[in-house]
């Protein structure tokens, strides 16, 4: 299975609104959402069906038993993530704790075990047509790498032999980025023409590079700073990356995205703009 | 304290937050400093700081973040392995010959040193990043930058927090990364009052959710700020009003503005109109945060 | 000599696993008796720290070399220090890349890529 992913490093460029156009273009049959903390594809591929859901659980959390707890503090003393407090027991603050397993060490009465928590929810949408697999990540959980492996898994095993899927990734530059690249063929970098759009987009290429993925850059908002936007192509042509086209800010686009449909779903400037986009990086990448 | 006017001060400690990146947290958070005279900026968003593109601070003073990190005297270690079988986080490997640490990987826990029964393992400094201060005009500007890789900007975020203690009674603005992550709630624990920035887009309301549960949750008085307004339905407006949320600004959709905050100008430094805008919301702003105090004493 | 490959399920027609870290099995290949042993991958559950984990497991299973067609730096570093080589895979076929390494077709795994840190905590 040949995946597109498309990346943007920082939030706000317009890497779903993008991505939910290419896979109306494409006509992908299998695509996911990376964005595992703050996931909106699925507000604009609106699925007809009911997803299967799946707990993901994290790193096991630690819980302390009152019944055997001598309340003697040495797990407070060692806990170096400030998750122990003693309120009328002592209680484990469940978004502080890291699962060292430390206060387990010391406790004399081995009072605390690390329980499996649930860090967030896998959802699979599968019809006959397609298949989308998508996840939340609780609130103030850590573990956002391993999830974005799973979801990207799901729709994989879901897929069966689809040739190609699109993957809306998540922004930023850690650890749930570099999961998202793992055996991914292509990747669509959104940039911004703004000097913190510009300095992520250059973390994001070294990444990519890194793993051998084929990389094309384009830039969203392009005239909301020329210059910049100027920048940007000249960095890609000096390093040998194909620049695979410039979407304008378009008002439209977002009265459109606000019903819930696609740039390519009525006439537009942006959604002319991608139409370009897609045609040159099926000429690019050899879709 | 009392003010010039014989006023008590209060503490404004105050966090802005959203829900996603690219909705304008950073343009209220350094705009409201800056227009504010004398004050406080402090960048939280770690891994990615951008506040001191704009304010290009002065006279900084720079120090170091250190996290400990386990560290083997060889000679000392018999290839016992309980070290490796604890480590949650698969820090450890040993090969037969040695005990490797890996050092980006490694959480700080110290719970190898404790497992370890012939004591071969003490640890040691390892620098995970910075935190700078620096002056722009009358705005003290502290900036936490986390070095790529890192396992967690937690340590820094609790150093640029910690210094800013010194100075309770100024007006204190703390950018806040993205989301809702760990690193989110380290930063927002002692605020007085968070701003939610929101865009009027569908995906913006999303995330707004998000962090609307986060502040809820930590019990934070709030309200939002709604960046990029154009014409017509705002479905982050509209979240507000059906939930009786405090509309504490609305900030226009303007190309200049753009054109200005994505070449890394401050943008009430430049242009009346815009300090008008930021001035009147921080005046709502203390005016609230007041009010909440009043409430709560 | 003792072969490690990551693979996709426990049978000798089955596929190589194209991650390292995170395969749900290992297939351990004795050139001289000709016999395989498959082992399921406890790392593949860990929210961080695959990699190293992973290449840990090849390390107490004395394997001499590994075939894969990836590998991160971190597990890199692991296999190095035990002085196993690592060769690269150049098809899916297990049989066929245990073939291709006996006759000394396979080179050695040129490209690591840096560490996912797909880890715990923040």
């Amino acid at each position: 299975m040949k995946q597109l992913l498309i990346l943007s490093g920082k939030g706000g460029t317009g890497k779903t609104t993008i991505a939910s156009a290419l896979i109306k273009l494409f006509n992908a049959k299998a695509y996911g959402d990376c964005d595992v903390d703050a996931p909106n594809l699925h507000l604009i591929t609106r699925q007809n069906t009911k997803p299967i859901k799946n707990h993901y659980y994290g790193l096991p959390k630690a819980k302390i038993n009152p019944k055997l707890c001598i309340k003697c503090g040495n797990c407070i003393q060692s806990c170096r993530f400030d998750a122990i407090s003693l309120k009328k027991i002592y209680t484990v603050d469940l978004y502080a704790c890291e699962g060292c397993g430390v206060c387990g060490l010391v406790c004399p009465r081995g009072a605390i075990s690390l329980e499996p928590t649930i860090d967030g929810e896998l959802m699979l949408y599968k019809d006959k047509e397609e298949v989308f697999s998508t996840a939340q990540l609780k609130m103030g959980s850590g573990t956002s790498g391993m999830l974005v492996t799973e979801v990207k898994k799901q729709m994989k095993s879901a897929a069966g032999d689809e040739n190609f899927a699109i993957i809306d990734g998540s922004p930023g530059i850690g650890c749930p980025v570099i999961a998202s690249l793992s055996g991914v063929d292509m990747v669509l970098i959104v940039a911004e023409p703004s000097i913190s759009g510009i300095s992520d987009m250059e973390r994001i290429i070294k990444t990519a590079q890194g793993f051998g993925t084929k990389i094309g850059v384009c830039i969203n908002k392009y005239d909301t700073n020329l210059r910049n936007t100027r920048n940007i192509q000249g960095f890609c042509e000096k390093k040998g990356i194909p620049f695979v086209g410039k979407i304008p800010f378009d008002s439209e686009a977002v009265k459109v995205i606000n019903n819930g449909s696609t740039i390519v779903d009525i006439e537009c400037a942006s959604g002319v703009a991608v139409r370009k986009i897609h045609a040159k990086i099926i000429d690019i990448f050899k879709i | 304290m009392r003010d010039s006017m014989g006023v008590e001060e209060i503490s404004m400690n105050i966090a802005v937050l959203s829900g996603k990146g690219g909705t304008g947290k950073t343009l209220v958070s350094v705009n409201l400093a800056a227009t504010a005279g004398e004050s406080i900026y402090v960048d939280c968003d770690v891994e990615e700081p951008n506040g001191h593109l704009f304010f290009r601070p002065q006279d900084i003073k720079e120090e170091k973040i250190y996290v400990k990190i386990p560290t083997v005297e060889y000679e000392l270690c018999d290839g016992c392995r309980k070290c490796v079988e604890f480590c949650k986080f698969n820090a450890l490997a040993y090969t037969g010959k040695n005990l490797i640490v890996f050092e980006e990987i490694c959480h700080s826990c110290g719970g190898c040193l404790i497992v370890c029964p012939t004591k071969a393992l003490t640890e040691k400094d390892k620098v995970i990043g910075k935190i700078q201060k620096g002056v722009s005009r009358q705005v003290v500007v502290h900036t936490g930058t986390m070095n790529i890789g890192e396992a967690s900007g937690v340590p820094i975020i609790n150093k640029l927090l910690e210094k800013n203690k010194k100075d309770p009674n100024k007006l204190t603005i703390i950018d806040c990364p993205p989301g809702s992550a760990c690193i989110v709630m380290e930063s927002i624990k002692d605020v007085d009052y968070c701003i939610l920035v929101a865009e009027p887009t569908l995906f913006g309301v999303h995330n707004l959710n998000m962090v609307f549960e986060l502040v809820q949750l930590f019990n934070k008085p709030f309200g939002v700020v709604l960046n990029k307004c154009l014409k017509g339905e705002n479905p982050a407006e509209k979240f507000c009003l059906e939930r009786n949320i405090k509309i504490l600004g609305r900030i226009p959709f303007d190309d200049e503005l753009g054109r200005m905050n994505s070449s890394g100008n401050i943008v009430v430094r430049e242009n009346e109109k815009y300090k008008f805008i930021f001035s009147s919301l921080l005046e709502m702003i203390k005016s609230e945060v007041q009010n909440e105090a009043a409430s709560n004493s | 000599m003792k072969i490690a490959i990551p693979v996709d399920e426990k049978n000798m027609n089955t596929k190589v696993c194209i991650s390292f870290g995170r395969a749900p099995y290992f297939l351990f290949y004795d050139t001289e008796t000709k016999e395989g042993l498959f082992h399921d991958n406890s790392a593949a559950a860990s929210t961080g720290g695959a990699g190293i984990k992973a290449a840990q497991m090849i390390v107490d299973n004395k394997a001499d070399i590994l075939l894969t067609p990836r590998c991160g730096q971190n597990a890199a570093n692991v296999l190095k220090a035990a002085d196993i080589k690592i060769y690269k895979t150049n098809n899916i076929s297990v049989k066929d890349n245990i073939d291709a390494f006996t006759n000394g077709k396979l080179s050695l795994l040129e490209e690591i890529h840096a560490g996912f840190h797909g880890r715990g905590g923040n």
